[in-house]
């Protein structure tokens, strides 16, 4: 017998099959494992069958409320056991949660008020609008004039710049000189144009100066910046004239040959807070308070000529 | 099977399923919950094979549908069918890999989920399939593989790694 034929007996040759029991679960693992399996699906699939099909008073159901009865103490030991635990996870996800609640309510918080300043201010600017509606669409609004209303869209930097911008300007009509006013008076006139925007000068600008008159007395003089920041005075009212406290200041529009105020007459400008007359001087000391409240204007009238 | 090594898997089964029913549902961690149960069933699996894996699932299905009233039969068929393809996948592939439960707790927290749709549509049974699929399996695919480690000593622990019988085809001379 060759040596590699014999090597092969030894091992080969001598392979034997385990014997085949009369019980194959008992010596054979994969059959076992197999039928295990199979009757545990099977049993599961009856199960789901028989439960699917029969009514919620069938058997199954019994066994299986029985079953809950009985489990019912093990889940209210575990439920009471892991409270603690669960309600220590919870603290800390409600933590983190609450603090990204908080970011969000306060992203919220911070839009909502932005929008209620935004409706704040459009109200309130709806409400000048309408009343300077009410103003031009009034028999106070001067003739041969039509408006441009516009709105502030800056102030001066400083105390002594008596000015502030609009946004309008040469393309809305607006020349040099033309005067602004609003629903409570005069407030300046226009002194720089751009195509688009401009600059009025206030009355309260120690530059500006308006020929006034007394509406009741008919007493003129001009009016010029006072001592105090927003405050008027009449000048050059003679001392025969009669002015009393309280008197309302308009624009005098008048009109010569030459020459004619810029501002058309009847305006309100200014009421007389005091009015007093020394020796020394030659005219009295009239000093007015304006009905236009400068630091809180927002919508202004450009009154345009008609014939512009 | 030795009677104590029985019961000791019998008492850790019908424990985690009564954790699975009464604590964890309450737990939502990172918009899902850990599934207890279907780690220690993966651990016992791969602990003591597949035969042991088919009827714990099978047990635990029970434990899990008669608690939570839920159609009986319909989560002892899916854990049976998980145990007992992890069983083998440890009798087989993943004998003595380290990576084995990872992998099963993966592919077995996803095929269970699909299972456990597939069966709730077919019995007609609310299946929210976006729910499932989309936003909470990958949560919950994190939160089992965080915790596998953990549940897995824990039963190896209780349950000493035995090395199932290997099937034998060729018997050599001399044994």
């Amino acid at each position: 017998m060759p040596r590699s034929r014999s090597a092969r007996v030894a091992v080969l040759g001598s392979v034997q099959r385990r014997a085949t029991s009369s019980t194959p679960s008992r010596t054979n693992p994969a059959v076992r494992r197999r039928i295990v399996a199979t009757a545990l699906v099977l049993t599961s699939l009856l199960l789901l069958t028989v439960y699917f099909r029969e009514s919620s008073s069938g058997s199954l159901h019994g066994v299986q409320n029985a079953g809950a009865s009985v489990l019912k103490p093990f889940e209210a030991a575990a439920e009471r056991i892991a409270r603690p635990f669960r309600d220590t996870a919870g603290w800390f996800g409600d933590v983190l949660g609450a603090k990204s609640e908080n970011a969000k309510l306060r992203k919220q918080l911070d839009e909502e008020r932005r929008k209620a300043i935004q409706a704040a201010v459009n109200a309130r600017e709806n409400e000048q609008l309408r009343r300077l509606l009410a103003f031009v669409d009034s028999a106070r609004f001067p003739a041969g004039y039509r408006y441009v209303a516009t709105r502030i869209i800056s102030r001066a930097p400083s105390e002594f710049e008596q000015q502030v911008g609009i946004a309008a300007g040469a393309s809305s009509g607006i020349l040099n000189h033309d005067p602004v006013v609003t629903e409570d008076g005069l407030v300046g006139q226009v002194t720089k144009v751009a195509d688009n925007v401009a600059q009025v000068t206030l009355l309260t600008d120690e530059t500006s100066a308006v020929s006034g008159l007394d509406y009741r007395t008919h007493a003129d003089g001009i009016v010029q910046h006072g001592v105090s920041g927003d405050s008027l005075e009449l000048d050059r009212v003679t001392k025969d004239q009669v002015v009393e406290k309280g008197d309302v200041v308009v624009t005098a529009g008048w009109r010569s040959k030459r020459f004619a105020s810029i501002y058309p007459r009847g305006i309100p400008i200014c009421k007389a807070t005091s009015v007093s007359q020394v020796d020394t001087n030659l005219y009295k000391q009239v000093q007015c308070e304006p009905f236009v409240n400068f630091s809180s204007l927002e919508v202004v009238a450009v009154l345009v000529p008609k014939g512009r | 099977m030795p009677g104590f090594d029985v019961t000791k898997t019998a008492a850790l089964v019908f424990f985690a399923a009564i954790a699975e029913v009464s604590i964890f549902p309450g737990l939502h961690l990172l918009g899902g919950h850990p599934n207890v149960l279907l780690l220690t069933l993966v651990s016992i699996a791969l602990l003591r094979g597949s035969i042991y894996g088919a009827a714990a699932g099978f047990g635990a299905g029970l434990v899990v549908d008669t608690a939570n009233l839920e159609t009986l039969g319909l989560s002892s068929l899916l854990l049976t069918l998980a145990g007992y393809w992890i069983g083998r996948y440890g009798e087989t592939t993943g004998r003595d890999r380290t990576h084995a439960p990872f992998l099963s707790v993966a592919v077995v927290t996803a095929v269970y989920a699909v299972g456990a749709l597939a069966l709730r549509f077919l019995l007609g049974e609310p299946a929210p399939a976006r729910a499932v699929l989309l936003d909470t399996l990958f949560p919950n695919i994190f939160l089992n593989l965080l915790l596998t480690w953990p549940v897995y000593t824990l039963s190896r622990r209780l349950l000493p790694f035995q090395i199932p019988e290997r099937t034998r085809e060729v018997h050599l001379l001399g044994q």
